[in-house]
């Protein structure tokens, strides 16, 4: 899910990076004001883990590759702000160190990854889990949680790129940037994620949050608020 | 730190120790590149052309270290799985270094 250079152009990538930066804006003033510092060595873990999480990528045999993010159990955990922050962090570093996602893209990846996916999963955990503490229903929730937010990152990445010929086509009618339409694009990147990547999401997030929860209960921020 | 949070430590220490399996399975069942991120090689084979715009944006950035691998397009596999477990240290390091030098930056700015 990480948009290389050149895939995407300037009439994308320009407005993504505002979008991200406003929301980078906001995460660190979140975080000046409400994050009590005990969380800080938690923040740098969960970079940390989202980091390697996208490490393991997942195969499809014959197909393509693919890999969780962490997004959903971070927000959960830390807070939905928090995460922007900490996936952000991750992102840069793989652009900037290791290629892996384009400079040009890193606001659209941002927001791909750092913005949409942390609020959809927590907003879905909120939701699924009602006032559940424990339980199928909260596992689920948090199953649910890593797994819609994932798929919907991914859909909007096949947006990003499946809007690319419509914007910017050639004299001779090809496309400048990402090649495939809409109609390719946004199914290859959902049915992916929700086949196969959008699981192993699900899974890491409900076993991390099951692991938390009976180790260090007090600390999940999705369990705090109201 | 608690103990808790050094356990933590442990199993992210395991972690990187294991994420060769992310290069080492895609290997083995032939699973190729991740949809839309291929190089301007592999989008020739594709479609028969590069899209110009996409030329022209590919090399806006040269990495230290491209695909988390030191060694190189053609490297070993071994030289691969090493560069893989050093780039997740690395990550490591550096995200951890980030978050620290960003967090105490706002709250210094608090006092």
């Amino acid at each position: 899910m990480h948009i290389p250079d050149g895939y995407l152009s300037p009439q994308t990538f320009v407005p993504l990076y505002g979008v991200s930066f406003v929301f980078w804006a906001i995460a660190l003033k979140k975080i000046k004001q409400e994050l009590p510092a005990k969380y800080i060595p938690y923040l740098a873990m969960a970079a940390a883990f989202s980091f390697l999480i996208m490490m393991f990528n997942v195969p499809i045999p014959g197909g393509t590759t693919g890999h969780a993010v962490g997004g959903g159990i971070i927000a959960i955990l830390l807070g939905p702000w928090a995460a922007v922050l900490a996936v952000s962090v991750v992102l840069i570093i793989q652009a900037i160190v290791f290629g892996d996602g384009g400079i040009t893209a890193m606001g659209a990846n941002c927001f791909n990854m750092a913005v949409v996916m942390p609020f959809v999963s927590y907003w879905v955990f909120k939701l699924v889990k009602g006032n559940a503490k424990g339980g199928a229903r909260f596992y689920i929730a948090a199953f649910l949680a890593g797994y819609i937010g994932l798929s919907v990152a991914a859909i909007l990445t096949g947006f990003e790129f499946g809007i690319q010929p419509m914007i910017a086509s050639g004299p001779d009618g090809r496309p400048l940037y990402a090649p495939y339409p809409l109609s390719i694009a946004v199914p290859v990147m959902a049915i992916e994620h929700m086949l196969v990547f959008g699981i192993v999401e699900g899974m890491v997030t409900a076993l991390i949050l099951k692991y938390f929860v009976k180790h260090e209960a007090e600390l999940v921020y999705a369990m705090k608020e109201a | 730190m608690t103990r808790f949070q050094k356990k933590l430590w442990i199993g992210l220490a395991i972690m990187a120790l294991l994420t060769p399996l992310g290069i080492y399975l895609p290997d083995r069942f032939k699973s190729g590149d991740a949809w839309g991120e291929w190089g301007t090689d592999k989008i020739r084979g594709l479609l028969g052309y590069v899209p110009e715009g996409l030329k022209k944006l590919a090399d806006f950035w040269k990495a230290p270290v491209p695909d988390y691998n030191f060694g190189g397009e053609n490297a070993a596999f071994s030289t691969q799985v090493i560069s893989y477990i050093i780039s997740g240290m690395i990550g490591i390091a550096a995200a951890v270094l980030l978050i620290y030098l960003i967090t105490k930056f706002l709250v210094k700015h608090e006092k």
